[in-house]
């Protein structure tokens, strides 16, 4: 134990950069779990990582470049369509050529130094300690656009998400809204790969969130539950990994393990009232709830596939 | 072309084609199955999952491919059994994928080796492998393409029309678990090929393409086949005439590029409708 440790630039840093960015991912990352768009947020990681690396090829600052190469990428998934499962494969090639083209890039930058591989690296696994005030400046700059567009389409995005047929029934931009969504989540993605790495960032995005929609139903507890989740994770995995009880734990690992440990407690502290109500969530003071696609278990028995069926189109109202 | 052949004398050169293409034929099969499941997020994860295998192999001082086995078969495993409907797979599979991507970072910083190893376990190594983990890798292409083989009906069945397969009997989620397994040790030997980050290239690359230019499973699979050959040679051959740039580079530009015009242009709506109609109509 090193306590003096905690009182350095660096400890501070990492503790600003951190919180930043796992406020702005645990947020997002609510609508990357009711969207089922994991591999959509995935995708844009692998994206950002062609980003980083290429721009720090050129010798610009990574998020820059994985900040616009993401907001690119975003455009072009949001233009296939909308429906996640009709674009897995889609999604599935941009997200190969992507991790090629970092690859190459990479492979250019690499074999510059030793310090340009280790420079690889920390695009790959994350940075944290050795975040600098100006990266601070940018994942400000960075998170306060996301922040500002998730406050502007919350409303309307939470609709479309739930029940997009009565959404677009009702005049809801859905389609504009869920590219609008994948820019956001770009955006989110750069801030949390700054933290963790373009491979860990996915860990902040989906593991506090997910948590969090298994343990609360209304959206305004489950989004402060995921910030309150996403914060905790990245603060324990800092100060597991500055006060190294054993070894030299990375903070990219003690952030990953973490998120794990607390998405499977909360898988395993909820499965009775999960699979009592299925996936429901409650939207307003009238408890009007929305149903989403297919209850736990039903395609365990052969009798049940009526329901599975009749839940196929989407989501569909039910009682409160 | 002479400076071609000339490469052909080199034993590493044979070994590597040999290997590539065991991998490609492999991939490119069950790749078919992956895209026709919608299974591409499970796919880009396995070889992500087996870095950490990998890795700790590597730390204990035993073969990587032993590590990669273990890890990615019983991480199939559990994806198949927990993930029964698309959102809880869908955040099943990040997290497994994150926490094993950053034990496996674990690892590496334990090991405290030289960057070099870690490049090569995420990114690839065709041309540094050795004689006995190139007979490994085809045994092991050759015993999951047998199990394909055999899997081949009830799985397209279970594919295509999952709810009137479960009515007949067909094991649905078991077929659903083999099928990761399949797909585990496909990812396992392929990550020493293409490495952990690329090897979806040629599982989703040829598939994908493949889907979408012919109707039946059988020709699909063929040309999938056909087209990860293709890739993998031709993506040889430019690294080896180029130099510089890195193999997986090249098969995944070339994957890219094939896929983006029949993409834009082969409609595939009604296409894929007739496909279906056949598929089940043959079987049912």
């Amino acid at each position: 134990m090193n306590l003096e440790l905690l009182a350095s630039d660096v400890f501070r840093n990492a503790m600003i950069a951190g919180t930043i960015a796992a406020a702005v991912t645990a947020l997002v990352g609510y609508f990357v779990v009711l969207r089922a768009q994991a591999f959509a947020a995935e995708s844009l990681l692998d994206v950002s990582f062609a980003g980083a690396t290429g721009a720090a090829l050129l010798g610009i600052a990574p998020i820059l470049g994985a900040a616009v190469l993401g907001l690119g990428a975003a455009l072009g998934i949001g233009a296939l369509g909308e429906k996640a499962r009709e674009r897995s494969v889609e999604i599935g090639m941009v997200v190969s050529f992507a991790l090629g083209l970092g690859i190459f890039f990479l492979s250019l930058y690499a074999r510059g130094s030793a310090s340009h591989a280790n420079a690889g690296m920390a695009i790959l696994f994350g940075s944290l300690l050795s975040v600098r005030p100006q990266d601070i400046m940018r994942l400000i700059g960075i998170s306060a656009v996301v922040l500002g567009g998730f406050a502007g389409v919350f409303r309307p995005l939470l609709f479309a998400t739930v029940d997009p047929e009565g959404a677009r029934a009702r005049g809801v931009p859905v389609r504009l809204l869920s590219t609008l969504f994948l820019l956001i989540l770009a955006l989110a993605a750069a801030a949390g790969a700054l933290a963790v790495g373009i491979l860990l960032a996915a860990a902040l995005l989906i593991a506090p969130a997910a948590a969090a929609v298994r343990l609360s139903r209304r959206p305004a507890s489950t989004l402060l539950l995921s910030l309150c989740l996403g914060i905790g994770i990245t603060w324990g995995g800092i100060l597991i990994s500055f006060l190294r009880p054993w070894r030299h734990p990375p903070v990219g690992f003690s952030v990953s393990a973490l998120a794990a440990a607390v998405y499977f407690i909360a898988v395993a502290a909820s499965p009775r009232a999960y699979a009592r109500r299925g996936k429901t969530i409650i939207i307003g003071d009238n408890a009007e709830t929305a149903q989403w696609t297919f209850k736990r278990g039903t395609s365990r028995k052969g009798s049940t596939r009526l329901s599975r069926s009749s839940a196929k189109g989407g989501p569909s109202h039910a009682g409160p | 072309m002479t400076a071609m052949l000339e490469l052909l004398r080199y034993p590493f050169i044979v070994n590597a084609l040999v290997t590539g293409s065991a991998v490609a034929v492999a991939a490119a099969a069950s790749g078919y199955f992956m895209v026709c499941r919608r299974a591409t997020f499970a796919g880009h994860a396995l070889p992500n999952i087996g870095f950490a295998g990998a890795a700790g192999a590597v730390l204990l001082g035993i073969e990587p491919v032993y590590g990669l086995f273990a890890i990615t078969v019983l991480a199939a495993v559990a994806i198949g059994l927990i993930g029964r409907d698309l959102r809880d797979r869908d955040v099943t599979v990040g997290v497994v994928m994150t926490f094993a991507l950053g034990l496996g970072f674990l690892f590496l910083a334990l090991y405290s080796g030289y960057a070099q190893r870690v490049y090569g376990i995420l990114f690839g190594s065709i041309l540094g492998i050795s004689v006995q983990a190139a007979r490994v890798t085809v045994a092991a292409a050759a015993t999951s393409i047998a199990v394909l083989g055999i899997l081949y009906r009830p799985l397209l069945f279970s594919t295509f029309d999952p709810e009137l397969a479960l009515a007949r009997g067909v094991p649905v989620s078991l077929l659903s678990v083999l099928f990761l397994v399949v797909l585990a040790i496909i990812s396992s030997l392929a990550v020493q090929v293409m490495g952990a980050l690329l090897l979806f290239t040629l599982l989703v690359g040829p598939a994908a393409t493949a889907t979408r230019l012919v109707k039946t499973p059988l020709w699909a699979i063929m040309v999938s086949v056909a087209l990860g050959l293709l890739y993998v040679w031709l993506g040889m051959a430019f690294a080896a005439v180029n130099g510089t740039i890195p193999v997986s580079f090249c098969i995944a530009s070339l994957s890219f590029i094939v896929y983006l015009p029949v993409r834009l242009f082969v409609r595939s709506e009604g296409r894929r409708r007739r496909g279906n109609t056949t598929a089940t109509g043959q079987l049912a």
